[in-house]
């Protein structure tokens, strides 16, 4: 079963708008317009497109502190992203959570997640949820290989495996957590083999190959709806910039220039441009137009964050609990 | 009215909510087959079947994390925690997740959740099993924090638990579970928020919680007989805080204790203290004493864990001196 034209198109939407809008971002960070921390998704686009791309827009996701890729290919609105990011009243957060923890019930995107591992048993108990209720939906939960070796991945699909839970867990194995990579954090090359001390298949695909991520998706996806539980999958990616905006990364200290320049070359847009070029699904003019299109939507973005305003001091006390 | 334990008083209200409502699931570890350690589950498997009473791994973090997902997502869940010296292993779950949602999404998604574990010593379980530290969840925000001290308190706390909007951390006390006291058969609620004044005295204010509401009750007869009339308040919630109600009741004795099994530094104690403290300082004729557990882990040996449980022992002497104040 091949990608269809118009999917394909889409994922390449999702991971241009994610690619633009991180550019953005990173601009805005280095003229000192977005306060706290940046953690980028340039060069992992693939991964968030690809999982995505498979759900339906009632299924959840979890995410990390790297979440914006995420939170776009899932359907969240640039404009309460920016705004958040800015820290403005009208973010997705009103606010008062930035850039690692947006969150959009309505769109099932149960948070960004500042805890590297926090988002897995969240994603387990929204699994349990919808199996529960039958409600038909699934959960795609991301996390990195730097969490693959916290306790809360390993009880959790435990846990979702024992209880046969509609829930995907996509691990985009970037090589790094932060600064130690892989092979100083984990005796390990492939983490999708821990699937296997839990009964659920366990898939490594190239996280730089949208399609590829597609299509390992759609089958845990189906797999899952089907009520046969859930499914690791291992994302190989890269990220171009430092663990977050002001990280000294760039071919110093713990990786090397060359390392960055060979992940380079496997850009994820580049690769599915290649392949719509190739099927004649997407012409450079229709390309082009969407990244015009797509830089209009980050242009009205950035305009709604400015002009929207700051929270009251005062606004500190909202929300603590539920009224009422 | 008829009397049952504080722990058939807290499975009766489980009973209720899960008749009431299906969004009501309860997770923990032993809490199906076994009815839970201390039987506050037992029969509800029977009764509701194991896809809403579901006996968990050893994994805290996981099973606590997934109370925070299904409540996120449409359910009410009831973790069970088998000892609040167990929630160590998933304060990321608790403090990070459960407690931070609300706000940091901005109001958006609620965490309908209890989460229910047990404090206190006296059954020789040593430092790892009877430990009292339930101040660490009234540190934050986003939590409310229930101590029930009697089984109607227990079931009328725990049903307005889960039918709160907010994560609960139900707090009950290990040493209460076989104690005896009337309940009504009906569903009822007892709101946050609302102190009960246990003992009408007019010359000392203690403020107790947990068993300590008991002990002081002891120790109020006893100090009656000499002439000293004890009010014994108890907050029933921690978080929120009924402030108003000690307040009044220091206004007027003008002498406190504080009397809670939570270690004595930055313990409950210590805030209620420090609140009298800043709020009705000008009304005290005496130095607030607090009786706590002393700062040590919990020990073993039977005198020794004797020792250090605080109770009737150490409050009478406590009532007796701050009435040397004028």
């Amino acid at each position: 079963m091949g990608i269809t034209k118009q999917k394909a198109i889409e994922l390449y939407s999702v991971m241009v708008k994610i690619r633009m809008f991180e550019e953005q971002v990173q601009d805005l960070y280095a003229r000192g317009m977005i306060p706290g921390l940046a953690h980028l998704y340039i060069g992992e686009e693939a991964v968030a497109a690809g999982v995505c791309g498979a759900l339906e827009r009632e299924d959840y996701i979890t995410s990390t502190h790297r979440g914006h890729g995420h939170v776009i290919a899932k359907g969240a609105d640039v404009r309460y992203m920016m705004a958040e990011l800015f820290g403005k009243t009208t973010g997705y957060c009103k606010g008062k959570g930035g850039s690692m923890h947006i969150a959009d019930m309505a769109m099932g995107i149960l948070g960004a997640n500042g805890i590297a591992g926090g988002g897995l048993p969240i994603a387990v108990g929204a699994a349990f949820s919808a199996k529960y209720r039958n409600s038909g939906q699934i959960v795609a939960c991301f996390f990195g290989d730097g969490s693959s070796n916290n306790g809360t991945f390993h009880e959790s699909l435990n846990f979702a495996s024992l209880h046969k839970l509609p829930v995907i867990f996509v691990c985009e194995n970037n090589l790094y957590g932060i600064s130690v990579s892989q092979r100083m954090h984990q005796p390990i090359q492939d983490i999708a083999i821990r699937a296997t001390s839990y009964d659920m298949p366990g898939v490594v695909v190239d996280g730089n190959d949208a399609v590829a991520v597609y299509e390992a998706s759609l089958k845990a996806v189906k797999r899952a709806r089907a009520g046969e539980g859930p499914t690791l999958i291992e994302c190989k990616t890269y990220r171009w910039r430092g663990h977050h905006e002001g990280d000294p990364n760039l071919g110093a200290r713990y990786r090397d220039r060359e390392e960055i320049e060979q992940w380079k070359k496997r850009c994820p847009i580049k690769r599915l441009e290649g392949r719509l070029l190739e099927e004649r699904w997407l012409s450079r003019r229709k390309m082009e137009e969407i990244q015009k299109a797509i830089a209009q939507e980050l242009d009205e973005a950035v305009s709604f964050a400015q002009q929207s305003p700051y929270p009251a001091p005062g606004d500190i006390f909202t929300d603590v609990y539920v009224a009422g | 009215m008829r009397e049952i334990t504080y722990a058939q008083a807290i499975n009766e209200g489980l009973r209720q909510c899960m008749e009431k409502d299906d969004r009501v699931i309860v997770m923990g570890e032993d809490i199906g087959r076994y009815g839970g350690i201390f039987q506050v589950t037992a029969g509800l498997l029977d009764q509701f079947g194991p896809t809403r009473v579901i006996d968990t791994p050893i994994s805290e973090s996981a099973f606590v994390g997934a109370g925070v997902g299904a409540a996120l997502t449409g359910l009410r869940p009831v973790v069970e925690v088998m000892f609040i010296d167990f929630t160590t292993v998933c304060m990321d779950m608790i403090v990070n997740q459960m407690a931070k949602m609300h706000y940091m999404f901005g109001g958006r998604g609620n965490v309908p959740m209890v989460l229910r574990t047990n404090i206190g010593a006296g059954r020789g379980a040593a430092a790892q099993h009877s430990q009292s530290f339930h101040a660490f969840f009234m540190h934050i925000p986003g939590l409310f924090v229930a101590a029930p001290s009697t089984p109607y308190d227990a079931k009328g706390l725990l049903i307005e638990a889960i039918e709160n909007e907010n994560p609960v951390i139900f707090v009950e006390h290990k040493k209460l579970y076989a104690e005896k006291g009337p309940v009504p058969e009906e569903y009822y609620r007892i709101p946050f928020g609302e102190a009960e004044i246990k003992r009408k005295g007019e010359d000392v204010t203690v403020v107790a919680t947990h068993a300590m509401v008991g002990r002081a009750l002891r120790a109020a007869e006893e100090a009656s007989r000499d002439g000293i009339h004890v009010e014994v308040v108890d907050p029933r919630t921690l978080t929120p805080l009924d402030k108003e109600t000690i307040l009044e009741s220091v206004m007027k004795t003008g002498r406190l204790v504080v009397a809670d099994e939570g270690h004595r530094t930055c313990g409950v104690a210590a805030e209620i203290s420090a609140l009298v403290c800043e709020e009705a300082i000008e009304y005290l004729k005496a130095p607030v004493f607090r009786v706590c557990s002393p700062d040590t882990p919990v020990p073993f040996s039977p005198p020794l864990e004797q020792a250090y449980i605080p109770d009737e022992k150490d409050l009478l002497p406590a009532f007796k001196e701050i009435m040397k104040y004028a």
